[in-house]
């Protein structure tokens, strides 16, 4: 397919229809912004063999592939363009294609272009058509509506029905009820020749709220349950030891007793004693401890555990349903459907406001009757009343402001994931923080500054020679130095590398093999032995988010699994005074589940996911784990932590404005039903209160993306070089 | 009164244009990304591979 017709109008199709056979992958850009930026990213990823097509959409900040490589493979390929990129679980973010809004948008257009010619009919017969040509108008206007009436408020009469059949009163009763009546009375009078007819009104109701409902559906069509993905981390496979051959079988089929192999670089399957002498193992995701943990025989090991060191044996002593990884998965449903039971404000604000409505058009009816016996202009003052107090302001309040919301934040590389997960954030006051992998990232080999020239070029040689992650991270950090002159290369699975330079020795690998202290990672040249320790550095942004959320007048503590050490430093740094060492996955829930008032949790490990479901409002980063992404309402795509005071500033302000539009609705009503009831309503009336009171909520709506951008205290870089200091210092100590 | 007659239908007819052409927008995707189209008139052609 030639350049041009890619780019022809068209694109997106052909790309939709491809999709299905090529292997898609997507992914997050944040930083893109621009034309230049479009292009340096297309003409990256084009140029690199393996991939078959890329096409930015800058309004998603968005990066769509055809490819048979690895995401991981194509984060690199832009990390050296410049950009940084992250893997788009499709899950999570939903299908390119949209059915259920695009259906909606349909419904919407459809009433748009009828009550635009239906509008043109009515201001005749406003400005003064009268006689034969008004009834012919409003046959004309019937002919129009009924059918748009029909097709386009489906989703209410739907839902409205649904609700109804579950006993229970939402905002789309009052609607339906207010759209069918006006329909049907208008029927009547333009068959027998009355004076006013509603369509007018029936479809600008039927299109303002079709607005609010394609707002609305666009922020929910990102959320999804978490629990459903945490199975997908499971490995599918286990390799089990029969005859001491190692034999792939399904993981469902492992029972306990079963001895497993695990290969170096994989996830533990089941959990299990250790049968291998010893064992390196990462936990952070399990327990947020920073270190690999050591294990020697007959050590518990547990799923989710990935093997750093050498292939071990383990005897699996639970499976399927009772392993650890599955405890946690049963944790987040509960907790999920505790919060899903979150009434959000608009529907609050139905349940209150429908009976009124209600009510207030029967004493209407009532009334009238009794006043003057006339059922027929009785019922004409009701249905007026019920037009005009229908809440097609009240059904723009929240969608319209939680879309100019989610789309500021959106700009500011915040991923929010629901509409009311905004009302719940700006409902909190204490942010409870994780440490491993939210305020610190790992940093492999920090102690190489400290080498001199020849064993920085030593360290270099030998990583080189080794695809184990830690070596090719050793290597991307010492790129640049010139490599010694190393030979007689041995790589040695499990342990590390060793060689000769010079007629010594040289090795780089595990601190027992290379003959250093603790377990970290160790290079020895000759005699000298110097420690690379596995350390961490704060997460760029992380002093300024937590000093911004303070100025907010926030409670801030940090909640983690890693030893105290190392918490105390962060927290020392960054100005935490609560801070807790050591705590389980479980004991993080039972500690947000205790808190008095509502919480936020900022997390990304396993150990983080009951928690994080737990919380009123949950954020976590996009390096996250997929189940915490999942359980999280709000991702972090950037690095940087800095947009988090401005998530709840913004969440606060939302729910403000969102309140004031609630106060414009109730103004016009104010105004307006007394008019209604005193049955000197009109068409004309009421399609000024409610065009100007949907206008005037959608205009104060956009307000909500203005908020003042307030500069860091520190410079972000030197905060972050200055605390990893202290917190080598801390460990140390 | 009798341009009605013609009026009306032009009004529906051309109103109706209108919602074809844009049922055939969803249906094409032209709104699934507005901001890279207005930037795209910017890039320059001959660059490309």
């Amino acid at each position: 397919m030639s350049v041009l017709a890619r780019d022809g109008a068209d694109a997106g199709a052909q790309v939709t229809k491809r999709e299905a056979q090529a292997r898609v992958v997507m992914l997050s850009v944040p930083q893109l912004h621009c034309a230049g930026c479009i292009g340096k990213v297309e003409r990256a990823l084009r140029a690199e063999p393996g991939i078959e097509e890329a096409r930015v959409n800058l309004t998603l900040k968005r990066v769509t592939a055809q490819t048979d490589l690895a995401a991981a493979a194509l984060v690199e390929v832009l990390a050296r363009a410049g950009f940084e990129a992250h893997p788009l679980d499709m899950g999570i973010v939903g299908k390119d294609s949209d059915p259920v809004g695009r259906d909606l948008a349909v419904r919407m257009g459809v009433a748009g272009f009828a009550m635009m010619n239906v509008m043109l009919l009515s201001v005749a017969v406003w400005s003064g058509a009268g006689g034969v040509t008004r009834e012919m108008f409003h046959l004309i206007s019937a002919a129009i509506a009924l059918p748009v009436v029909g097709y386009s408020a489906q989703p209410f009469f739907r839902s409205a029905w649904s609700a109804l059949r579950g006993r229970g009163l939402n905002m789309d009763v009052p609607i339906s009820l207010a759209i069918a009546l006006a329909a049907g009375m208008s029927v009547y009078e333009a068959l027998y020749g009355g004076r006013h007819v509603y369509f007018d009104a029936a479809l600008s109701l039927t299109f303002f709220l079709l607005i609010g409902r394609y707002l609305d559906h666009r922020t929910r069509a990102a959320a999804r349950s978490a629990a459903r993905e945490l199975a997908a981390l499971e490995s599918q496979v286990a390799q089990r030891m029969e005859d001491g051959q190692a034999v792939e079988v399904a993981l469902n089929a492992l029972r306990v007793g079963d001895e497993v192999l695990v290969p170096t670089g994989t996830r533990v399957p089941v959990d299990g004693r250790l049968l291998s002498v010893q064992a390196v193992t990462d936990r952070s995701f399990l327990t947020g401890e920073s270190r690999a943990v050591t294990s020697a025989r007959e050590a518990q090991m547990r799923a989710g555990e990935i093997n750093l060191g050498a292939p071990f044996v383990l005897c699996s002593t639970a499976v399927g349903e009772d392993s650890s990884l599955r405890r946690v998965a049963r944790l987040v449903e509960a907790a999920e459907a505790a919060r899903n039971s979150y009434t959000g404000l608009a529907d609050r604000a139905a349940q209150i406001y429908a009976p009124v409505v209600h009510l207030l058009a029967l004493a209407a009816f009532v009334g009238w009757v009794s006043a003057t016996g006339d059922v027929r202009h009785a019922v004409n003052v009701a249905i007026a009343v019920l037009i005009i107090t229908c809440p097609c302001a009240l059904g723009l309040a929240v969608p319209a402001v939680s879309t100019a919301a989610i789309g500021r934040l959106f700009s500011m590389g915040v991923l929010v994931k629901s509409g009311t997960a905004l009302e719940r954030l700006a409902s909190v006051h204490h942010v409870v923080f994780d440490k491993t992998g939210t305020l610190t990232l790992p940093e492999i080999g920090s102690g190489l500054g400290r080498l001199d020239g020849a064993a920085r070029g030593v360290a270099v040689a030998l990583a080189q020679q080794s695809h184990h992650p830690v070596a090719r991270a050793v290597a991307a950090q010492l790129a640049g130095t010139q490599p010694a002159e190393i030979d007689a290369v041995e790589d040695l699975a499990g342990l590390g590398v060793q060689a000769r330079w010079n007629g010594q020795r040289v090795q780089l690998g595990r601190a027992d093999w290379v003959g250093g202290t603790g377990v970290g990672l160790s290079l020895r040249v000759g005699d000298a032995v110097f420690a690379l320790d596995q350390d961490e550095r704060l997460r760029p942004g992380a002093g300024a988010a937590v000093a911004g959320l303070a100025r907010q007048g926030m409670t801030v503590s940090l909640l983690s699994g890693d030893r105290a050490g190392p918490v105390r430093a962060v927290a020392r740094d960054l100005g935490i005074t609560e801070a807790e060492a050591g705590l389980s996955g479980e004991e993080k829930h039972a500690r947000i589940l205790a808190h008095p008032g509502p919480v936020a949790m900022v997390g990304d490990g396993l150990n983080d996911t009951a928690a994080l479901a737990a919380a009123a409002a949950s954020i976590a980063p996009s390096s996250a784990l997929d189940a915490s992404r999942n359980a999280a309402d709000v991702l972090l795509l950037r690095e940087g932590l800095d947009a988090l005071p401005a998530v709840f500033e913004i969440a606060r302000r939302a729910r403000a404005i969102s309140m004031q539009n609630f106060a414009i609705a109730a103004a016009y009503n104010l105004i307006a039903v007394p008019i209604a009831l005193a049955g000197f309503a009109t068409p004309l009336i009421a399609a000024l209160a409610m065009s100007a009171s949907s206008l005037t909520v959608l205009l104060n709506a956009v307000r909500v993306g203005r908020i003042r951008q307030r500069p860091a205290v520190v410079a972000r870089a030197d905060l972050g070089r200055v605390a990893a200091g202290q917190v080598m210092e801390g460990q140390a100590g | 009164m009798n341009v009605l007659v013609v009026l009306i239908p032009v009004s529906l007819v051309l109103g109706g244009l209108g919602l074809i052409a844009f049922v055939w927008t969803l249906r094409h995707d032209q709104f699934s990304d507005p901001e890279g189209d207005a930037a795209r008139i910017l890039l320059d052609e001959d660059e490309r591979p």
